[in-house]
């Protein structure tokens, strides 16, 4: 039949034609087209890696900055903590020293103040004895200025002198 | 660039639109000029052979059409003339006479009369007994068109490739935006996943070339004035040599594996390997025989149901089924439209997935 018979001549030429067409399209075609696609999608694919590069240094740079803050803040507070230490102890210093040296003086003035009082009690002690002398002085010139009186001051002594 | 997307896919879609009513009202105008010329039953099978087999000549429209050369190869050497001087003649009536040879053109083929032999004579069978074939490599309707299909290849290709070259950043543009995706599918979907990502290199100016000359010649077929219209890719001297060649460039290909598994399977018992090798021996035919007949048989179907539908108007020569006959002619077509790219598409792939059988390695 002569639908499936096939003739030379068509043979021959879609041959030819299929070989000079894939000639011409290999070499002016599909190469530089395979060529363009491919480079680009090599630099895609490198643009792709180096931003993901970039990205992972970001976040290393990210990650050093927080590290860095970190450590910031840790030291600050440390610095924060020494100072109050330091406050409370210059505080507990002072209050230990002014303690101290109030006491001192509590001491030193409770040492003046027994000591005057001392010097008081020995001087009021001395005045009295030389107000008593005197008064005394003057009672024994009265008193012994009058037999009697000096009768009965006997008298008395010795009625108060109860012997025992 | 949304836009632009949206302008080109509304021209296509009305293209195609435009093409089938066109289809429909060509053939109707064709049919009616040869049905009305006798008052006999309207021969279908007649109009159908005449469109999908191959001639000397291209129908235009009603008595015209467009001469082409007549090659011949006779063991007097080169003999060429214009298809006109058969003047229409497919009876082997007329006789054009060169270097003392005789031709005579019957059924769109040439023949040429025996030595001293006058008119063509014929048996019962209506085959000619006083005339033999000389070697016929004239320019038929097939290989104009094929001609035809190669100049909008090579343009398509050639200006897809010089729009990479002008873009500075291998982006592309103009008609490389519409090829790209396609080449790019040859490439990721046929080429890779068959053949490998090692070796599909090579074998991707073939496959890329197979696919595009299959389809823009399905496609000329799909269109119906002239100069389109050929049945070339449901011709089987067309897929034969197609197949042919992705059969040389397998044997070409094929690693020692590819023979030990065809003639000694390995794995299996030995009656079993005696057995199989036969049948996988046959099959290393068989497989180029089913891409022939498969583009062939699917090619030629679509035009025939075209026609078929389009006949019904003549046979019946009624309002109402000339109406739903186009209907059923644009409903097909658009099925068509579909069915050349998937056909492409198939005879690729398998070329593709014999490559890659070839090239498979001991594992």
């Amino acid at each position: 039949m002569d639908l499936i018979t096939p003739e030379l001549g068509l043979i021959f030429w879609t041959g030819i034609s299929f070989l000079i067409l894939l000639f011409i399209l290999g070499k002016f075609a599909w190469k530089p087209i395979l060529g363009a696609v491919n480079t680009r999608e090599q630099s895609i694919k490198d643009a792709l890696e180096s931003a993901e590069a970039a990205k992972r240094e970001m976040e290393n740079l990210t990650a050093d900055n927080e590290r860095i803050l970190q450590e910031a803040r840790a030291e600050r507070e440390a610095m924060m903590k020494e100072a109050r230490e330091i406050k409370t102890k210059m505080i507990a210093d002072a209050k230990d020293e002014a303690k101290e040296s109030a006491d001192k003086m509590i001491v030193q003035a409770q040492a003046a103040i027994e000591s005057e009082k001392k010097a008081a009690v020995a001087e009021l002690k001395s005045q009295v004895a030389s107000l008593s002398i005197e008064i005394a002085e003057k009672v024994v010139k009265s008193e012994l200025s009058d037999t009697d009186k000096q009768l009965k001051l006997v008298e008395d002594m010795l009625g108060n002198a109860t012997l025992n | 660039m949304k836009t632009t997307y949206f302008t080109t896919l509304k021209s296509l879609v009305f293209g195609v639109f435009f093409i089938l009513v066109s289809t429909t009202t060509f053939a109707a105008s064709k049919g009616d000029s040869e049905g009305s010329k006798e008052d006999q039953p309207f021969d279908t099978k007649e109009l159908i052979f005449h469109h999908i087999t191959d001639s000397h000549s291209f129908h235009v429209a009603g008595d015209f059409s467009v001469p082409l050369p007549v090659i011949l190869w006779t063991d007097n050497g080169l003999v060429t003339f214009m298809s006109s001087e058969f003047h229409h003649d497919v009876e082997g009536k007329t006789i054009v006479e060169r270097n003392g040879q005789r031709f005579v053109n019957i059924h769109e083929k040439i023949y040429q009369l025996d030595q001293g032999a006058g008119t063509a004579t014929f048996d019962e069978a209506h085959h000619a007994t006083n005339a033999g074939r000389p070697m016929d490599f004239s320019i038929t309707k097939n290989v104009f068109s094929m001609f035809l299909s190669l100049a909008i290849i090579l343009l398509i290709f050639l200006s897809t490739a010089r729009s990479y070259k002008k873009s500075d950043n291998n982006l592309p543009s103009g008609i490389a935006k519409f090829m790209e995706p396609i080449i790019l599918f040859i490439r990721d979907e046929v080429a890779i996943p068959n053949i490998g990502e090692k070796k599909y290199a090579k074998y991707m100016p073939f496959l890329l070339t197979l696919f595009f000359f299959i389809w823009i010649n399905n496609v000329i077929g799909l269109i119906p004035v002239f100069p389109f219209s050929s049945n070339l890719s449901g011709n089987i001297a067309f897929t034969v040599t197609l197949a042919l060649i992705t059969f040389i460039i397998t044997l070409f290909s094929s690693k020692k594996y590819y023979w030990k598994h065809m003639l000694w399977m390995p794995g299996l018992p030995v009656p079993m390997k005696i057995f199989l090798a036969p049948i996988e021996f046959m099959g290393m035919f068989i497989k180029p025989i089913a891409l022939t007949i498969r583009l062939f048989a699917n090619i030629t179907a679509g035009h025939i149901i075209v026609l078929s539908l389009i006949s019904l108007t003549f046979i019946f020569k009624n309002y109402f089924v000339g109406v739903g006959s186009v209907i059923f002619v644009v409903f097909i077509s658009v099925i068509e439209v579909l069915v050349v790219a998937i056909q492409a598409y198939i005879f690729t792939m398998l070329s593709a997935l014999y490559f890659g059988q070839a090239l498979e390695e001991e594992h």
